[in-house]
């Protein structure tokens, strides 16, 4: 402070003009400290927590005193690989994923197309207000309420019977489970997708045609390949939050409907055995981690 | 730019690894002093306190929807001027988890939790629960026999709360859909119900196979349905299996079993009273029946958190609930039974014929018809320990139902 008085400015004016060019000269150091505080937030809270999880999925719980006893050992990864149980809750949750994606890719593909190439933009704004007006409710309210119209006196079986069809029961089935989280995730897969779409410069839809493809042509060479990034990035959103759903398995599954996070739900909440969950729950972490790396492959981080 | 953006990438790298360590090597320690510096279970009777002191002024409870209605506990707080906080849980394991959350013991926001059966020796085992003395709840005396020291909450002749409320896990069944009603469990396991059944989505629902299997197959020799040795164990978890194909929904909270009988989609399962009323209430031609066998049952008790901040109106609350009037008013208003005798003719006051209805002057030879849950530990009592304990009970009720 000394110093600075002596230079004959006001203290603060000059320490702050220092600072100032200190950082002009410096572009990696502004560039620092600007980063800094997310990156530690990131860091502390997001892979802290990841290897937090990692690590207790090394421990044990006492079976008497329900207490997490430190001692390293691979019995939670072991008894996960011998019991074919748990092969089959994994395998569920992945297929019901994967089919979930699928079908959300689907059926996103046509209207996100309508949106970005064929609406007005007044029909455009329409729509858009109508995909995304689901998710101003909540997401516990809309599971309850396919619920009620999946089950037996409930309004699908009143409108087939109204038809002279015979009742479905899907209610608390898988069936059930895959139409309610093709519902609920649907938005964040049509978004991505008319993303990319509306990206595609007209003039290459032209040059298309120009060089003699029909519509399937241009579609399969043209449109498709330059649509796929946003499709692939649909499919993370569409993949993980159903890879990490608990709720609607416990709420439309039936019988043999568990999902990983039922089981790490029942582990932690029954047990309290914290480390067996936690070793369970990084078989979606491990899934993920690969299904991102396929997904960068494809391209999807540029369509984000 | 390409040089700065290389530049910050790696520092920005090197940040994270630092920070991530340091985040580990924190959880580390600080997890292990946290459990060496806690106590061990087993509080010794001279800890007990003689008196019970002015209300603190707030009391906070985890309890089953409701366990403090407004209609009783009005008047609670007008006396003690201890207002209450409840916390609604809609299972048994949310309560052990609630109880647990915060360090464990009530984390120091709890104060008494409506334990049943299933959570009070997981509890008590871990440590979350403290023991009360009984000599300060007047009622208790009067409560009959078997729930003044029972099981699943008195352990080596420690109280670790006041038993409340209890009623049987009951059978019932859509009676425009099953004709004749069944008067027996094995409705439960006939193939004929296929697809319509429902049971609760709960480990110690193994205990109703066993229960099946006593009066069914004596010769496996169950004589406790939570006491059970390896082969015991086996056989049942194999008959709980071939019940699966036959189970449409295995209901988490029974507000969902409920939906399942309102809407249609099951015609019969093993559900409790409260649920019954509410199905009756609203017109849903249901009928509940206890089979000729008897039935497991819950028995609910206010049980006192290690780390009550409250504990002076947390007796309070215990020494008022257990008093024959709000014993009956409880009663009334969830259709469960109360745990003090006295509770009988307030109960006739308030509703012709309801103390007979929900069983509260029976003999005492009834509740040996009632299996009441308790926790199942290794240790069944027979010297040897060789009881399948909760771990793996939970581990075969996701091998069954997953």
């Amino acid at each position: 402070m000394a110093d600075l008085a002596e230079a004959g400015r006001p203290p603060i004016r000059a320490a702050r003009l220092r600072l100032s060019a200190a950082l002009w000269r410096r572009p990696w150091l502004k560039a620092s400290l600007l980063l800094a505080p997310p990156v530690i937030a990131f860091a502390v809270i997001y892979l802290g927590s990841l290897a937090a999880l990692f690590i207790s999925a090394f421990w044990q719980v006492d079976s008497f005193t329900g207490k997490v006893v430190h001692t390293w050992t691979f019995d939670n990864f072991k008894t996960l690989w011998e019991d074919h149980t748990y092969w089959r809750i994994a395998g569920r949750t992945i297929g019901m994923a994967a089919a979930v994606t699928v079908t959300d890719a689907v059926l996103a593909f046509p209207l996100a197309y309508f949106m970005a190439r064929v609406a007005p933009s007044r029909t455009r704004a329409a729509i858009f207000v109508l995909v995304l007006l689901p998710l101003w409710s909540s997401y516990l309210v809309r599971i309850y309420s396919w619920r009620t119209i999946l089950a037996k006196n409930g309004a699908l079986n009143w409108v087939l019977n109204g038809l002279g069809l015979p009742d479905a029961n899907i209610a608390y089935t898988n069936w059930a489970m895959w139409i309610v989280f093709s519902y609920v995730w649907l938005p964040f897969m049509i978004l991505p997708v008319y993303a990319a779409l509306e990206r595609i410069p007209q003039n290459y839809i032209e040059a298309s045609g120009d060089l003699g493809a029909r519509g399937w042509r241009t579609f399969r060479s043209v449109i498709l390949p330059l649509a796929l990034p946003g499709i692939v990035a649909g499919s993370i959103f569409t993949f993980s939050l159903t890879l990490g759903d608990f709720i609607t398995p416990a709420l439309v599954g039936g019988a043999g409907s568990s999902f990983i996070g039922n089981v790490v739900e029942e582990q932690i909440g029954i047990n309290g055995n914290l480390p067996f969950a936690a070793a369970f729950a990084t078989v979606p972490v491990v899934v993920m981690a690969v299904y991102l790396v396929i997904a960068k492959r494809l391209g999807a981080f540029e369509a984000l | 730019m390409r040089k700065l953006h290389r530049r910050l990438l790696g520092w920005g790298a090197s940040a994270l690894l630092v920070a991530a360590l340091a985040v580990v090597a924190a959880g580390c320690g600080g997890s292990s002093s946290s459990s060496s510096s806690e106590k061990t279970t087993g509080t010794s009777e001279s800890g007990l306190p003689t008196s019970i002191g002015k209300g603190e002024g707030t009391l906070n409870l985890i309890e089953w929807p409701y366990y403090s209605d407004p209609a009783f506990a009005k008047t609670f707080t007008k006396q003690t001027g201890c207002v209450i906080h409840r916390k609604d849980a809609g299972s048994s394991n949310q309560m052990v988890a609630l109880m647990r959350a915060g360090g464990g013991g009530g984390g120091g926001q709890w104060d008494l939790v409506s334990a049943s059966g299933d959570a009070s020796l997981r509890l008590i085992k871990g440590g979350d629960v403290q023991a009360v003395n009984v000599n300060l709840i007047p009622n208790w005396k009067n409560f009959i026999p078997i729930f003044k020291s029972p099981a699943h909450n008195t352990v080596d002749g420690v109280h670790y709360g006041i038993s409340l409320q209890w009623g049987p896990n009951v059978l019932l069944y859509n009676h425009t859909k099953v004709k004749p009603g069944p008067t027996k469990w094995n409705a439960l396991y006939d193939p004929k119900y296929k697809g319509q059944i429902t049971v609760p989505n709960n480990p110690i629902q193994i205990a109703d196979g066993a229960f099946y299997l006593m009066h069914t197959k004596p010769s496996l020799g169950i004589t406790d349905p939570y006491e059970l040795n390896k082969e015991q164990f086996d056989a049942t978890v194999n008959l709980l299996k071939q019940q699966r194909k036959l189970v449409k929904l295995y209901w988490n909270y029974d507000t969902d079993g409920r939906a399942a009988f309102a809407n249609g989609d099951v015609s019969l399962g093993a559900i409790w009273p409260v649920d019954t009323l509410a199905l009756q209430d609203k017109k849903v031609p249901v009928t509940e029946v206890i089979p000729s066998e008897g039935a497991t049952g819950w028995a609910d008790t206010w049980m006192l958190a290690k780390k009550a901040p409250h504990p002076n109106c947390a007796y309070l609350w215990m020494k008022y609930v257990t008093t024959p009037k709000v014993q009956a008013q409880q009663a009334l208003i969830f259709g469960e039974t109360p745990v003090n005798p006295k509770a009988c003719s307030f109960m006739d006051a308030e509703q012709a014929g309801s103390c007979a209805k929900y069983h509260l002057n029976e003999p005492l030879s009834y509740y040996d018809t009632i299996k009441f849950w308790k926790t199942p530990i290794a240790d069944c009592g027979n010297g040897q320990n060789d009881c399948m304990d909760y771990n793996a009970w939970q581990k075969a009720w996701t091998q069954i139902t997953g």
